[in-house]
């Protein structure tokens, strides 16, 4: 579905990625990787909402490279941000008016009151009035109900509550029936080897390693080396 | 989530809708006006006013919904105003248009708007101070092409006697006529920015406000929201040029000079930028002032006076009468409920 290949990024001087390979295809992908090693950089490249120095990236065979974020956008791509990013000032009920496309869509407004009750409940409050958990399920509808091939979410479990990060992935599991494409970037190690099979690594602005999940979690030794922590399983 | 309290509270901070009695009793009254107050207030006041408060509509509305402070609101109302000044048929100097009124007005209104766009079009990249710099360079710029143009404008002298279409067979500048027929269009250009506030293409402008990048990648094209938008704010500050070339029977360079943008800046922030309304509440307390400033001190002090007055509102309130209304409110509603004075529990 998507794939990007040899990726270049700098920020003025600083190179921040160093050449990024990776393919997402029907099934879900995360990658992991400890602050600073570039997954939020990578996340906006794909998007197109900063330059890129060089390589390709290409969703479903059609370049996007050198791309605005809105005709990504229109390519079929939506970004959940990390630190969800709703509009303080749109209520739920205006965010999901702005974001649905048509009625014959897969995602409609309908549908996302259904999967996400408590939106239903809160329909009326205003994007800066929501809790961390209610403004990333807003943020999850908004970029659903653009009806996007791929959906990339950007440390969707950062500072939400244990048991709302179990509600989380359940909801991204049951995404993933839905044919649409997910890169998951994650801090939480167990988000990520729940939500998809495949984890890849990044480590200073390259991927390190590609692994099955399971060897993942299981391998204290491992995540020691890539993660620089012994217990990423909490 | 379940972990978020469901508190039965109804608190709104974040949008303001005036409630439905209150306009009903402020319309009932404004269409009882003319038959308790003398023409004087009724023309010299009341018309006056929601002239001006259709040109500051224009600017809260660009301010409010997508954060655009501009001072170019003069501009497309001039646009306006000229347009018809030199197209009909009883204006002096004469032209060789000689168009009639429901022609002229469309054209005008189609200029207007057309000059909306093209302003929004130049000023896409900037925001905030750059805005308000570039907003204010094309409005000085007008200022003195009207003055210099003296072929077609008449140059500092302007164009006078313009009368006005006929209403129902009698002549626009009739008081009662005049009221009624600018109270009718103020308010439906109000229901018109209230209407678009809700629209796609008001969400998107307040998306934008809050986060232009974020509309980007939700694939919006922002600059094309913005540049229709200030298409929109001209076509209502056209509706309002249109109105003050009949209201003063004409047009001259003075109707848009700099001086006219500065008093429609502070006829938004007299009012409030938070609310639409804030436009007229804004016009009628500026036009008051103006109007009185003779009697209250003198005439030539009006300046010191509106500023004074100006001051102390917006010290007062920084927000305007708009934001003093909405604390009221807000306190109103604590007192109510004064049993729960914090807002609902947030988390987790």
């Amino acid at each position: 579905m998507l794939s990007v290949e040899n990726l270049h990024v700098n920020y003025g001087r600083a190179e921040i990625l160093h050449g990024v390979s990776l393919d997402v295809g029907d099934k879900p992908m995360s990658v992991v990787g400890r602050n600073g090693m570039g997954k939020t950089t990578f996340c906006y490249a794909i998007m197109g909402m900063i330059p890129v120095r060089s390589g390709s990236i290409a969703l479903d065979s059609e370049p996007l490279d050198r791309k605005s974020a809105m005709q990504v956008a229109r390519r079929g791509i939506a970004i959940v941000p990390q630190g969800r990013r709703v509009f303080p000032s749109l209520s739920v009920d205006e965010h999901i008016k702005l974001a649905s496309r048509s009625k014959k869509a897969a995602w409609t407004p309908e549908r996302i009151y259904d999967t996400f009750p408590r939106l239903a409940e809160r329909r009326s409050n205003g994007g800066a009035q929501l809790s961390g958990g209610e403004q990333q399920m807003l943020a999850i509808a908004r970029a659903l109900l653009r009806n996007p091939r791929l959906i990339i979410m950007d440390e969707p479990s950062e500072g939400l509550a244990p048991v709302i990060v179990d509600q989380l992935i359940d909801i991204l599991k049951r995404l993933t029936l839905d044919k649409i494409g997910l890169l998951l970037i994650e801090q939480n190690l167990r988000v990520a080897t729940s939500v998809s099979d495949t984890v890849a690594v990044m480590l200073g602005g390259r991927i390190a390693a590609t692994l099955p999940s399971a060897k993942l979690s299981a391998d204290e030794a491992l995540q020691r080396r890539y993660l620089g922590v012994s217990s990423a399983l909490h | 989530m379940s972990a978020v309290e469901s508190s039965s509270q109804k608190f709104s901070g974040r949008s303001f809708a005036l409630p439905s009695l209150v306009t009903a009793a402020l319309l009932i009254t404004l269409v009882a006006l003319p038959a308790v107050l003398p023409e004087f207030w009724t023309v010299n006041i009341f018309v006056r006013a929601m002239i001006f408060g259709i040109v500051a509509l224009s600017l809260t509305f660009l301010a409010h919904y997508g954060g655009f402070i501009s001072l170019v609101q003069m501009v497309p109302a001039g646009v306006a105003g000229y347009t018809i000044a030199v197209t009909v048929p009883d204006a002096i100097p004469a032209n060789s248009f000689q168009l009639p009124y429901a022609l002229s007005v469309t054209l005008a209104l189609a200029f207007s708007t057309l000059a909306g766009l093209t302003i929004g079009a130049v000023a896409v990249r900037t925001r905030e101070i750059y805005l308000l710099m570039i907003t204010l360079a094309i409005a000085v710029s007008f200022y003195f092409f009207v003055q210099a143009n003296v072929e077609f404008l008449n140059g500092y002298e302007g164009i006078r006697n313009v009368m006005g279409p006929d209403i129902l067979g009698a002549p626009l500048r009739t008081p009662a006529i005049f009221y009624y027929a600018v109270l009718a269009v103020s308010v439906a250009l109000y229901a018109l920015v209230i209407y678009v506030s809700r629209a796609p293409l008001g969400l998107v402008l307040q998306g934008i406000r809050d986060n232009p990048r974020r509309v980007s990648a939700l694939g919006f094209n922002a600059a094309l929201h913005r540049i229709v938008a200030f298409g929109l704010a001209g076509f209502v500050a056209g509706i309002g040029g249109v109105l003050l070339t009949f209201y003063n029977i004409g047009i001259s360079p003075g109707t848009v000079s700099t001086h006219a943008t500065i008093s429609i800046l502070i006829i938004a922030v007299i009012g409030g930028l938070g609310h639409p309304i804030g436009a007229f509440i804004g016009a009628f307390i500026f036009t008051v002032f103006d109007t009185f400033a003779a009697d209250i001190y003198d005439r030539d002090r009006f300046n010191t006076l509106i500023g004074a007055v100006f001051l102390t509102i917006v010290v007062a309130s920084p927000d305007g009468i708009i934001g003093l209304m909405k604390r009221g409110k807000t306190l109103l509603a604590r007192d109510r409920s004064s049993v729960s004075r914090s807002r609902p529990t947030i988390a987790p």
